[in-house]
């Protein structure tokens, strides 16, 4: 039955999953004491990789964190852009990153206009962009 | 109108809908690129660290072999008796008459012609600055100037306590720098930055101004000529790299050979000596304690400032020649059973064997090669443990006398009558105890660590890593408030830990390369309150994205692990093969990562890295053969040295470098064939790597490019250098675009010609051990 090729194709998966997980852990494990240190969750300050483990394994099995796909992401943009020009403006983009949907923080702003403004014209080409945003993750 | 109005108004909130939720999804697109450009800034960060920290461990292994050697080899020819004698006897330069004053180098002529800095002495502060100035249009001080500067410092420094006492009350702050490592960019732009040194204006120094970086030797004139022209406010402490055994091995000495070919003996000599002189420790107003490595728990600050620092030569070698007998009877007493054995010398007695911090905690035993035969992961009575070790190294060295074609000794009591004559030491000063070379090893090699309590540092081999709780101890005890150290390159310069209690304070930016980290120092004004600057000194680098920042340092990790892999081609091969019983040439990914980590024990994550590592995959899965190939391929060489040797070479390369310094103990630049292969024998065997005779010889034939019977230091490092530029990425000036090429070869345009295939008169044992047909 498709089910049961499911459920072994699942475990397959999960331990697969398991291994991935464990291994991205390690890398913000620095006293590999598997802990790592976070701001939310636990009140003291670090989350355990026993509970990091099944939590991020249901995330991964139910595909929660997929990437956004490039035309989706324009749509946004174009959103953002009513009149079409192909472009934001830089004063737009701050107003829109830092007053709606999760504002970000000042220094995350900064960030993002260091990569994505072009210092003449002042302005971000979001298609540009996100087509450059995209080949540097190939 | 009524529904006019309400239709406006539901579009203007379908509108604001819109436009809230398009920017929602463009941020939480940003944060997870941010999220994995973090990710790579740590994978890349790791396998810097990893790799650095194994070289530093491959250090401790080579010279606790030499140290081994030194106590227990008792040369039965006169032959072997010199060859020892020559390498291992510590050349202290006497304490006598021609080193109290500078007859020598007074003798030294500056030529009319010479057009760089000429000093002057006692300096004044103009001389100091000069001298920065001079040093940055790059002129050269010239080598009697080095060594009349070097005297002075030396008799300055002779008269420091071990822990420097000073106070804000007179000047209003001081600046505490961190490693600078022969960067003298960074000096550079301190003093800009900051101002230079004067008597408003105090300095400490926290050691490692040497090695890695191509300036040390501007940056220890620069540092020694303020020491002297402002004594009271300038400071420097030693630390783990101000020490002459390192840095044969991480490029000082080379430095100094390289720009001083003729006096430059001398000025190493010389060195060696200033070096031991340096004070191990700073304190400020009572209340902050500067020093270079860290703490352990048995730190004793007074021991540590009663003792003779002259006598600790090294931290890399306890000797024990002279007062074997003495030191066994204190080893008892202060149960350190172990100590005084080179070997085992920082097994613990009290505290229980760590996993290594750089390792996930599955890997128990390490492979026999990288253990010296030590168990680990069960605590035992240290006294037992160490008497294992013992017993087990002596066996090897028996193997390894034998295999060395060395005539078998007897037992050790021939230490006793041999010890006298082989002996050199009877001129040379007592030896430090076991105690207080300790003491000063782990302050000058600790680091500190988020968990409570004390453990020994496997990772570096030397020193400790220490909690929050000894910190806090040792800062009530002694009525502390801070501790300032150094040792650990920080992406940010600097970090806090312990509470805020330890702040380590790195001086070098861009350390493993341009945009790696940025460089930080920090001031105290008279209320100890912390001030911290951060600076990078490269102006390219300010003009580059965090995420071009980070490929740029990405590439330059990601070739060094590619070189890594190389050089382990044969065992990974076999690795592959393991898991690919039926022979179908491609084995999975999981197997691929599995198989690379058990035979470079990095503890990096592999599968985080399998994009940038391997670029094609035939079904999910790795055609393994190519894939080593192509590692090969980067690796030319203009020599016709055959691929399996080349491997050999850039396995060992840092070793291979170290042992030539050693038994080149005239700095001439060359050795003989013999000496090399005798050494190389002892070490291999030593270190369980499998080489057959005839490999040893090949090995030291083909490394004499030359012919001549002599083995040219410099040239053998030319074939290494010439693969490093033709792979590097050039200047720093063109800020590199992120291509989607990266996960290809780095083809870049070199002018050395690819040499596959057989060299000349290549013996046919070697075409047997060929890992996969040129």
């Amino acid at each position: 039955m498709a089910d049961d090729r499911d459920r072994d194709g699942t475990e397959l998966a999960v331990a697969e999953f398991h291994r991935k997980i464990k291994e991205a852990f390690e890398v913000f494990d620095h006293e590999s004491n598997s802990t790592v240190d976070v701001e939310e969750e636990e009140p003291t300050g670090y989350i355990r990789f026993e509970k990091f483990l099944p939590v991020m394994t249901e995330v991964l099995l139910e595909r929660r964190y997929r990437p956004i796909p490039e035309d989706i992401l324009l749509r946004a943009f174009e959103v953002l852009d009513p009149a079409k020009r192909g472009f934001l403006t830089k004063d737009e983009l701050i107003k829109y990153m830092t007053e709606e949907g999760e504002p970000f923080s000042q220094e995350e702003m900064e960030e993002m206009l260091s990569a994505a403004i072009d210092p003449e014209s002042n302005s971000i080409n979001y298609k540009d962009y996100i087509t450059m945003m995209v080949i540097d993750e190939n | 109108m009524g529904s006019g109005t309400s239709t406006q108004h539901h579009f203007a909130f379908q509108n604001a809908e819109k436009a809230f939720k398009a920017a929602a999804l463009i941020q939480r697109w940003y944060r997870r690129y941010m999220a994995r450009l973090e990710m790579r800034r740590h994978c890349t960060w790791s396998i810097f660290q990893s790799i650095e920290y194994a070289g530093q461990q491959d250090q401790v292994k080579l010279h606790n072999f030499f140290s081994y050697l030194v106590d227990h080899f008792t040369p039965s020819s006169h032959n072997e008796k010199d060859f020892l004698t020559r390498m291992f006897t510590e050349q202290r330069s006497p304490q006598g008459s021609e080193m109290e004053n500078c007859g020598d180098c007074e003798s030294i002529e500056v030529p009319d012609s010479y057009t760089g800095p000429r000093l002057s002495f006692p300096l004044l502060p103009d001389h100091a600055t000069a001298l920065v100035e001079a040093f940055r249009q790059k002129q050269r001080l010239h080598a009697r100037y080095v060594l009349n500067l070097l005297h002075e410092a030396r008799k300055h420094l002779v008269q420091l306590p071990n822990i420097n006492r000073v106070s804000t009350c007179y000047s209003e702050e001081i600046t505490v720098c961190g490693d600078l490592h022969g960067q003298l960019d960074d000096l550079i732009f301190i003093f800009y930055k900051n101002g230079l040194p004067s008597p408003e204006r105090a300095y400490v120094f926290n050691g490692d101004f040497v090695d890695r970086g191509k300036d040390s030797v501007e940056i220890l004139m620069i540092l020694f000529a303020f020491m002297l022209v402002y004594p009271k406010e300038f400071h420097l402490n030693r630390g783990n790299h101000e020490d002459h055994m390192v840095n044969l091995r991480y490029g000082f000495t080379k430095e100094v050979m390289h720009k001083y070919k003729i006096h430059g003996k001398k000025i190493l000599k010389l060195l060696q000596d200033v070096f031991c002189w340096l004070p191990l420790a700073t304190v400020v107003d009572e209340k902050v304690l500067i020093l270079h490595g860290g703490v352990s728990d048995r730190t004793d600050l007074e021991l540590l400032a009663k003792l003779d620092r002259h006598k600790i030569v090294s931290t890399m070698r306890y000797k024990t020649r002279k007062n074997k007998k003495q030191a066994e009877e204190k080893g008892k007493a202060n149960q350190m059973g172990s100590a005084e054995r080179p070997s085992p010398w920082f097994l613990p007695q009290s505290r229980s064997l760590p996993s290594s911090p750089l390792r996930p905690s599955t890997h128990k035993a390490p492979r026999a090669g990288r253990s010296s035969s030590v168990p680990c992961g069960v605590p035992l009575d240290p006294k037992e443990l160490s008497r294992r070790v013992r017993h087990s190294v002596d066996l090897e060295l028996e193997r390894c006398r034998q295999q060395a074609g060395f005539p078998a000794i007897k037992e050790k009591e021939e230490h006793s009558t041999s010890e006298s004559d082989v002996d050199s030491d009877a001129e040379e000063q007592p030896e430090p105890t076991p105690e207080e070379w300790r003491q000063v090893v782990d302050i000058l090699w600790s680091d500190p660590m988020a968990q409570e309590g004390c453990r020994a540092n496997t990772v570096r081999g030397g020193g400790c890593y220490f909690g929050p709780n000894v910190t806090e101890r040792l800062l009530q005890k002694y009525n502390l408030q801070l501790l300032i150290r150094s040792h650990e390159c920080k992406p940010e310069g600097y970090e806090f830990c312990h509470g805020r209690k330890v702040l380590t304070i790195f001086s070098a930016s861009n350390y493993y390369e341009v945009g790696s980290n940025r460089g930080a120092y920090v001031k105290l004004g008279p209320d100890l309150t912390p001030h911290i600057m951060q600076f990078q000194a490269n102006k390219a680098t300010h003009t580059l994205t965090m995420r071009q920042r980070i490929s740029r340092v990405e590439e330059s990790a990601l070739r060094a692990l590619r070189e890594k892999l190389f050089a382990h081609s044969s065992d990974i091969l076999a690795e592959f093969k393991k898991r690919d019983k039926d022979e179908t040439g491609l084995i999975t990914l999981s197997d691929w990562a599995a198989a690379v980590e058990s035979v470079l024990h990095l503890g990096l994550p592999w599968r985080m890295l399998r994009p940038q590592l391997v670029s094609s995959l035939t079904d999910s899965k790795l055609a393994y053969k190519s894939w080593l190939e192509n590692l090969a391929k980067e690796k030319l060489s203009q020599q016709n040295i055959q691929s399996s040797l080349l491997e050999t070479l850039y396995r060992n390369r840092s070793n291979l470098e170290t042992i030539f310094r050693i038994i080149d103990s005239d700095h001439s630049g060359s050795i003989s064939l013999d000496e090399f292969r005798h050494t190389w024998k002892l070490f291999s065997s030593h270190m369980n790597i499998d080489i057959t005779d005839d490999c040893i010889c090949d090995l030291a034939r083909s490394i004499d490019f030359n012919k001549d019977g002599h083995i040219d230091i410099n040239e053998f490092l030319e074939a290494f250098r010439l693969v490093e530029q033709s792979c590097s990425g050039g200047d720093v000036s063109d800020c590199p675009q992120v291509t989607a090429s990266s996960n290809s070869v780095h083809t870049k345009a070199s002018s050395v010609p690819v040499t596959q295939g057989a060299s000349e008169a290549m013996p046919s044992s070697l075409l047997e051990c060929l890992p996969y047909s040129p």
